[in-house]
């Protein structure tokens, strides 16, 4: 399975971000996307999971599911973390994990992974940021899919959660994931390439 | 179709869960209704002769009254982002989550009207009328109104759009349904026309809504 840009443009207000970009991303790889604020890098994620039409270029995949779209088989976890206030952590949990087709064994797993444990009857409401972020990322481990999407995952979490996200990534490119993140931060995803957006995604 | 049903689930659970919005739309509901003979006088033949007018507008108020934060809370929170990446097609999205507003809202009133026509003093025999006819109207104006809550998503404080944008559209609604409840209480035939024409307009918004409240979701998450 390969992840495939090719000549990728995307014009946001007016303004165009990147233009001509083109990068593989293959079995077992992790691509960080790095560059200053306003460079694309959210941008090209939502590219991606196909929420955004490129100006220019495709996005495809191959050796992936042919009847389902590159989004359908990507977990896509924005700055928002898509959690309902109302339901407690281990709720919210369960609804993804149904919602996308994941085995319900799934959900005790994602978690423990995310230290939420002892958290799991608990309202979102009441969860501090870095646990709604534990929450959101605990997504990528109820349901199984190939390519996992992250724009910018390790705000607010704190160093002890950054390992426990760097071993979810590890784990996932191990067994043959692609992961695509953004970020300002150096992550510490084992192989990880580095595209840099912004003035340089030209050359990249 | 299971993603469907646990959509529609977690819907119903967070609606139950808040309370908000569906109290909301059956107090405010209850409050026009009461309101209004306060202020056109006690004499219960008018009354009488107004309540399926007043009954209809007052529905349809409340429910636009909700329908505002049908797509809002998921765009808010992230959710939407990920129901767009999930295995449902955005249209399933919007069915199920329009189901989910008439459950929540469409069936509360149709329980409440009937109560309220009490204090109307809506003839007896007209009852039977509004229940039905009010069963067979809510479904589409929960769907038809998907679509102006999918336009207004991003509209800071889009409420008030969206009733310019969605009272029109149910004008044909109201009116096959205020007339469905008046052929009863007049005792004259039109009963069935009218409620075959809500039935249509129901099955219709069913149908070609979600396409176009998913159309309308896909602009706005660009």
């Amino acid at each position: 399975m390969k992840l495939i840009a090719d000549d990728l443009a995307s014009i946001r207000g007016g303004r165009t971000l990147f233009s001509g970009l083109s990068f593989t991303v293959g079995e077992g790889e992790a691509l960080l996307l790095t560059g200053p604020n306003g460079a694309g890098k959210t941008t090209l994620i939502r590219t991606i999971a196909g929420l955004l039409g490129p100006a220019a270029g495709s996005v495809r995949l191959e050796g992936g599911g042919a009847d389902r779209s590159v989004g359908e088989q990507c977990h896509y976890v924005g700055h928002l973390n898509a959690i309902k206030s109302a339901l407690t952590v281990e709720e919210n949990a369960a609804f993804w994990c149904r919602f996308l087709g994941g085995e319900a064994e799934r959900i005790a797993t994602a978690l423990a992974a995310f230290g939420l444990d002892a958290l799991r009857d608990i309202p979102a409401a009441y969860l501090s940021a870095g646990q709604k972020r534990r929450l959101g990322l605990a997504r990528v481990l109820v349901a199984e899919r190939p390519i996992w999407l992250l724009d910018e995952p390790t705000v607010s979490l704190d160093e002890a959660a950054q390992a426990v996200l760097a071993r979810a990534v590890d784990a996932h490119t191990g067994h043959g994931g692609l992961v695509v993140a953004a970020t300002h931060m150096p992550l510490a995803f084992a192989g990880a390439r580095e595209l840099r957006l912004g003035r340089a995604a030209a050359a990249a | 179709m299971t993603s469907f049903w646990q959509l529609v689930c977690r819907d119903l659970r967070v609606a139950w869960t808040e309370g908000g919005t569906v109290g909301v739309a059956l107090g405010f509901y209850l409050v026009v209704v009461t309101l209004l003979p306060l202020g056109i006088g006690p004499d219960l033949n008018l009354l009488a002769r107004i309540a399926p007018g007043v009954l209809w507008v007052a529905l349809l108020l409340a429910a636009l009254l909700s329908l505002g934060r049908m797509f809002e809370t998921d765009l808010e929170d992230g959710s939407l982002e990920v129901l767009a990446t999930g295995p449902l097609p955005l249209e399933a999205v919007a069915a199920a989550k329009s189901l989910a507003h008439w459950l929540t809202t469409g069936v509360p009133l149709t329980v409440l009207a009937p109560l309220l026509g009490l204090l109307l003093d809506l003839p007896p025999e007209a009852y039977g009328v509004l229940i039905v006819s009010a069963l067979a109207s809510t479904p589409g104006i929960s769907c038809l109104g998907a679509v102006g809550a999918a336009l207004t998503v991003r509209t800071r404080r889009g409420g008030l759009l969206l009733a310019l944008l969605m009272l029109p559209l149910y004008v044909p609604t109201l009116i096959f349904a205020i007339e469905s409840v008046r052929s009863a209480t007049m005792g004259s035939e039109a009963f069935l026309p009218s409620f075959l024409i809500l039935c249509a307009i129901s099955l219709a918004s069913l149908v070609l809504a979600p396409l176009a409240a998913a159309a309308a979701l896909r602009f706005q998450l660009q």
